[in-house]
């Protein structure tokens, strides 16, 4: 019974240690953005990793989703008559939740889990501690550069998201299914307002926040908790990492349309 | 990796990516930099169901849009931010209308026959209220349409 509670108070103790320890780390990232000049070439070496190299991926998520919502809202709004709303219905979904939401998931699925998985073996090779013991700022080296880069990359990711699958939703509705194109694009252009532009570039700026702050924390500590650095702490890091951005990637776009509808 | 052609890739990301982001916001958003619209002021007995941003069309066609709506001395003022391009006689008509039969309502200005313009800040002084659909039907519904049209004291309820 003793020992039950004691595992109990451990583990509590654990986990509020990790967030403060998340909290600091935050901090001393936001610090190398002033401590060490020179960030411009490892920044666009990650705006290349997170940004350039997903496009693709995101690129496809996005004109599927495009054309699913074409889709299944034809066969919805033509049950009313009213086909002509498929254009607000397809840019309105996607400028302001699907368009964000995916291309986070995406990301962190792509760039998020890759970057815990090398910060990891970085510290399970003790490359991190060779940093400081050479009085190198590991956050400013590391940390800030990827944080610079997905900051940047993730909003305009968004963008292209919000286009493709605009786009897409236009071959199957237009295309495909018939309805007008000028009743397709009005509905695209009365009902979009710069209000909900800019709430998907604040949800986005939020998720690339959320989701380089997990992936390289959780690269940057793997296996400190348990003590012992080995390929398993690292596979453990990567999966938590993902998993825990994507809950908080859909927990705070929750609270964020709340807050902002 | 070849140093050049990684900023080349992620200058072409950059720029598209600022493209659509351009797009969303200036084309779909209605995002305006700078002023090219003038405001006048118009003032509504009643404006029920018009909204801010709602369309100020002539003739169909969109020419601008409702700024803000006030109440002033129990009646709605409604500043109207017109586009720099469009010139509004002085005895111009506002009226509010209802695109379709449940649509959103909708400022309509009929160009009037005066040499005189609205300059700025200036006020359309003819306004007519929007037709009340409701009212409309509950006076169709009994059966006096007609002499209320005309004038006439309605009929008494039956």
């Amino acid at each position: 019974m003793v020992q039950l509670i004691r595992s109990l108070g451990a583990y509590g103790m654990r986990e509020i240690l990790s967030v403060g320890r998340m909290g600091i780390f935050f901090l001393y990232t936001m610090r190398g953005m002033f401590v060490a000049p020179g960030k411009f070439w490892p920044v666009v070496k990650h705006i290349e990793f997170i940004g350039t190299k997903s496009i693709f991926v995101i690129g496809f998520t996005a004109a599927f989703s495009g054309m699913v919502l074409g889709l299944q809202g034809y066969y919805t709004l033509s049950k009313f008559a009213s086909e002509g709303l498929l254009g607000s219905a397809v840019a309105l979904t996607l400028i302001r939740e699907l368009g964000p939401v995916l291309t986070a998931l995406m990301v962190s699925g792509r760039a998020g889990s890759a970057i815990t998985a090398e910060i990891g073996i970085m510290r399970i090779e003790e490359q991190i501690d060779a940093l400081d013991c050479m009085a190198i700022d590991p956050y400013a080296y590391m940390i800030t550069p990827r944080f610079i880069a997905c900051l940047i990359a993730l909003p305009l990711l968004t963008a292209f998201c919000d286009v493709v699958g605009i786009f897409g939703g236009y071959a199957i509705g237009v295309d495909l299914l018939g309805v007008s194109a000028g009743a397709f694009w009005d509905g695209v252009y009365s009902s979009v307002v710069w209000k909900d532009v800019y709430m998907g570039i604040i949800k986005s700026a939020v998720f690339s926040v959320l989701i380089i702050w997990i992936c390289t924390y959780k690269g940057f500590y793997s296996g400190v908790d348990e003590g012992s650095f080995g390929p398993e702490q690292v596979s453990r890091a990567t999966t938590d990492a993902v998993v825990i951005s994507s809950i908080s990637i859909l927990v705070s776009d929750y609270i964020i349309t709340s807050i902002m509808l | 990796m070849d140093k050049k052609w990684l900023e080349f890739s992620v200058g072409v990301f950059i720029l598209v990516g600022l493209a659509c982001l351009t797009y969303l916001s200036v084309s779909l958003g209605h995002l305006r930099l700078g002023h090219s619209t003038y405001e006048i002021k118009a003032v509504f007995s009643t404006v029920s169901g018009l909204k801010a941003k709602a369309p100020v069309a002539m003739a169909g066609v969109t020419i601008g849009e409702v700024q803000d709506i006030k109440l002033r001395d129990g009646q709605a003022q409604v500043i109207l931010s017109i586009g720099n391009d469009i010139k509004l006689e002085d005895d111009s008509v506002a009226s509010i209308r209802t695109s379709g039969i449940i649509g959103d309502k909708y400022i309509s200005i009929s160009p009037g026959a005066s040499d005189n313009y609205i300059t700025p800040g200036g006020t359309i002084r003819e306004t007519r209220p929007p037709l009340d659909i409701e009212a409309l039907i509950s006076k169709f519904a009994f059966g006096s349409l007609d002499k209320e049209i005309k004038g006439t004291k309605p009929a008494p309820a039956e």
